[in-house]
């Protein structure tokens, strides 16, 4: 260990990242951090370009969801900078571990508004885990170290490291810290087996117990100690959007995600438990309507990794703080000590297959050859179970929840706390590399993907082959389903007419891009971008005026859930 | 609910902002402040009174543990602590009682006078905020024409 050695910043920057098992970066390089690129030459880890730094930090954040390891992005200063800023507030709002490393001015030139500086810093505060601006080069090391240990363990979130520039290239006496210490910082808690006790003991004695799987499940791949608990207890289980695919949905105790787009069934079913088990889930407003409803007929029992989750959006019966995995597995460990193992089917069960089983039949889908849920099912028919999906923002994503559903476990991703278009596509790239030899798709609708298109660029030059599924519906589907549903079809701002031919787009790339304009067609697709090794788009032209049904309006209540008529 | 919380943090530079920050980010007041460095320079010592009912403040400790620049954060109890702040009056002198009168009243609440002038006086009170609250009540009549006030500091007391 402490082995001293004089180099610059910029290097000991990759060797601390090299330590850290870094291969590759995803960045687009500027005047504030030349010498940092300049030591990409030496080293061993990749450096991918992005055409936008957004894309950069999507795919950070792709490739850490995907690997559980912070992704890393590279900008400049200045713009550089700010344009990464969404992707890693995107990172934080979703609980994703990422490293931003930000070049900036000389020391020296910091406030004097030097050209392409930008207090990063702050701008960045709220929206980071932690942020770093070493002033020496000396503590760059120790930086890094600290920005993986803060980004990946405990409630994951993105971490910047803003390096000057002269930081970047003095040179002084390197040490790389194998240990360290972070004073206020307290990423674990050893979960409370009282409380873990009480909570199956209040399951037990409950009528209608429920559990409801966040994306903390995900977070923690706790999804083995999830299935035997909902087994052993006889437990339906619902999701929140961020957990979907926490549980096999095609299981059938699964119900799939609650919420503004979730399915009937799951509402229903919620809006019906007297008992749920919360599992690393922050009650957001999106899965559980308004929080007064909610919390007035359940008791909760909340597990979470972060304390500061308990009680912020509801009130728990019992909480117990600490890693949802650790707190699962004393769960699973006190059932079968307590031999516990229903076999019976309870009443509540029963109705909830009933439930689920009337929806599964009745709920009403769009005629057209081309409706969403035929496409999103054709789709899930030819995708190896172990293929990772991720999404945009819009009504494609929400017929993803509704219709696609995941099997494999951990293998569903979407920007479901900020809700960020243009996320998926950059974002697949990224979780393609974490995994190249699954199939990843992104679900898009034409407005998202016009967002970050340019990422086909990188897919291609890189050799970065995902598939971008797009429904086009020529608008900005969700925002008109709204403007449709509660501004009486007066339709302003959500035409795309102007949006680009797909085919040609992704061609003129040097991608590979096919139309779909019936199931056939698609089929055949499908077939042929899971067969080829490019980067392809798959252009599906669907009827703009297909709502996304069920829909539970902003600011009521699961009960309230609006269906198709 | 009135809330005194203690809050320990390292001694770097922007953590001020990131504290203030939190309560701006997460709809949350700050009554008073005051910071200063700790027998330890390493560390400050932050003290923030608050309002909100038990589930806000308790909210807000979570939050401020949380941060990583942080410590320590406790919730004083109003009842086992010592709490003070500073305070400076600028008070008017009209007439020539209003000296004596005032000199009277600081006297009652252990304050000190300054910068006694023809027209106006100053008056330091260390106290609790309450009693800085109803010592300006009193000394309104005579025309306030500044004040200045510090925040609380407070420390638990001991064996408490
Ligand atoms: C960056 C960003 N800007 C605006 C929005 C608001 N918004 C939410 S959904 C949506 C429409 C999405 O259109 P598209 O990607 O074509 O998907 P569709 O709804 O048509 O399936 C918009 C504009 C957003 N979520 N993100």
């Amino acid at each position: 260990m402490n082995k001293m050695e004089n180099m610059k910043g910029a290097k000991a920057l990759m060797m601390a990242m090299e330590k850290e098992g870094v291969k590759q970066v995803f960045g687009l390089p500027g005047g504030a951090n030349l010498p940092m690129y300049d030591e990409f030459a030496r080293c061993n880890i990749r450096h991918i370009l992005v055409r936008h730094e957004q894309s950069a930090a999507h795919m950070a954040d792709g490739f850490g969801r995907v690997s559980r390891k912070a992704g890393v992005c590279f900008a400049t200063s200045g713009p550089g900078a700010t344009n990464i800023l969404t992707g890693i507030a995107t990172a934080q709002a979703d609980s994703a571990p990422m490293i931003a490393v930000t070049g900036q001015v000389p020391v020296a030139m910091i406030g004097r508004d030097a050209f392409q500086e930008s207090d990063i810093i702050g701008m960045a505060n709220p929206v980071v885990k932690y942020a770093f601006q070493p002033r020496t080069a000396a503590e760059i090391p120790e930086v890094v170290k600290k920005g993986f240990f803060i980004a990946e363990t405990g409630r994951p979130g993105p971490v910047l490291i803003d390096i000057p520039k002269d930081v970047q290239t003095n040179e002084a006496e390197m040490v790389f810290p194998e240990e360290f210490k972070i004073q206020g910082y307290h990423p674990w808690a050893d979960p409370d087996i009282v409380n873990v006790e009480k909570a199956i003991d209040m399951l037990l004695h409950s009528e209608k117990p429920i559990i409801l799987a966040g994306g903390g499940t995900i977070i923690s791949s706790a999804f083995a100690e999830l299935q035997a608990i909902a087994e052993a207890l006889m437990l339906p289980v619902v999701t929140t959007f961020k957990g979907k695919g926490a549980f096999p949905e095609n299981h059938p105790l699964s119900l799939g995600p609650i919420g503004m787009h979730g399915h009937a069934e799951a509402n229903k079913m919620m809006a019906e438990a007297d008992c749920v088990l919360a599992i690393g889930t922050r009650f957001s407003d999106r899965s559980v309507g308004t929080f007064e409803a909610f919390e007035k007929r359940l008791k909760i029992i909340h597990m979470d990794v972060d304390p500061a989750e308990i009680g912020k959006n509801q009130t728990a019966q019992i909480a117990v703080v600490g890693d949802v995995r650790a707190s699962l597995r004393i769960m699973v460990k006190l059932l079968l000590q307590r031999a516990i193992k229903k076999t019976e089917e309870t009443p509540w069960i029963k109705h909830v297959k009933e439930t689920k089983a009337y929806w599964k039949e009745n709920l009403k889908l769009h005629p057209g050859e081309l409706g969403a849920a035929k496409i999103l099912r054709k789709l899930r028919e030819l995708l190896p179970k172990e293929s990772i999906v991720t999404t945009e923002v819009g009504q494609h994503q929400m017929w993803a929840s509704l219709f696609y559903d995941v099997i494999q476990p951990g293998t569903f991703f979407s920007s479901t706390g900020l809700g960020t278009m243009g996320w998926g596509f950059p974002a697949a790239i990224g979780a393609k590399v974490a995994k190249p030899d699954v199939p990843v798709v992104d679900i898009a609708g034409d407005g998202s993907f016009s967002m970050t298109e340019n990422s086909l660029a990188t897919a291609v030059l890189e050799d970065i082959p995902v598939i971008v599924f797009i429904l086009n519906n020529s608008s900005l589907g969700m925002v008109a389903q709204w403007q449709r549903t509660f501004y009486d079809r007066r339709m302003n701002g959500v035409d795309q007419g102007h949006c680009p031919d797909y085919v040609k787009l992704a061609e003129s790339y040097g991608a590979q891009g096919i139309r779909a304009q019936s199931m056939d067609e698609l089929d055949k697709a499908i077939k042929t971008a899971l067969s080829s090794d490019i980067a392809t788009v798959i252009d599906i032209p669907i009827d703009p005026e297909e709502d996304v049904l069920p829909f539970v309006a902003p600011g009521t209540s699961l009960s309230d859930m609006i269906l198709p008529s | 609910m009135w809330a005194i919380l203690s809050i320990l943090v390292e001694n770097k530079p922007g953590i001020l902002f990131k504290v203030t920050h939190l309560f701006r980010s997460r709809n949350f007041n700050i009554d008073s402040i005051s910071v200063g460095v700790t027998e330890n320079p390493e560390f400050s010592k932050m003290t923030i009174t608050t309002y909100g009912d038990e589930k806000q403040v308790e909210q807000i400790v979570k939050q401020l543990d949380k941060m990583i620049d942080t410590v320590k954060v406790e919730h004083l109890d109003e009842h086992k602590t010592v709490y003070r702040e500073l305070s400076l009056f600028k008070i008017k002198l009209s007439n020539a009682n209003d000296s004596m009168e005032i000199n009277k009243l600081a006297n009652a609440y252990g304050g000190k006078v300054h910068d006694v002038k023809r027209d106006s006086i100053m008056v330091e009170l260390t106290a609790t905020p309450d009693q800085i609250q109803a010592f300006e009540e009193l000394a309104k009549p005579f025309g306030i024409i500044d004040v200045a006030r510090t925040g609380v500091a407070a420390l638990q007391r001991s064996g408490a």
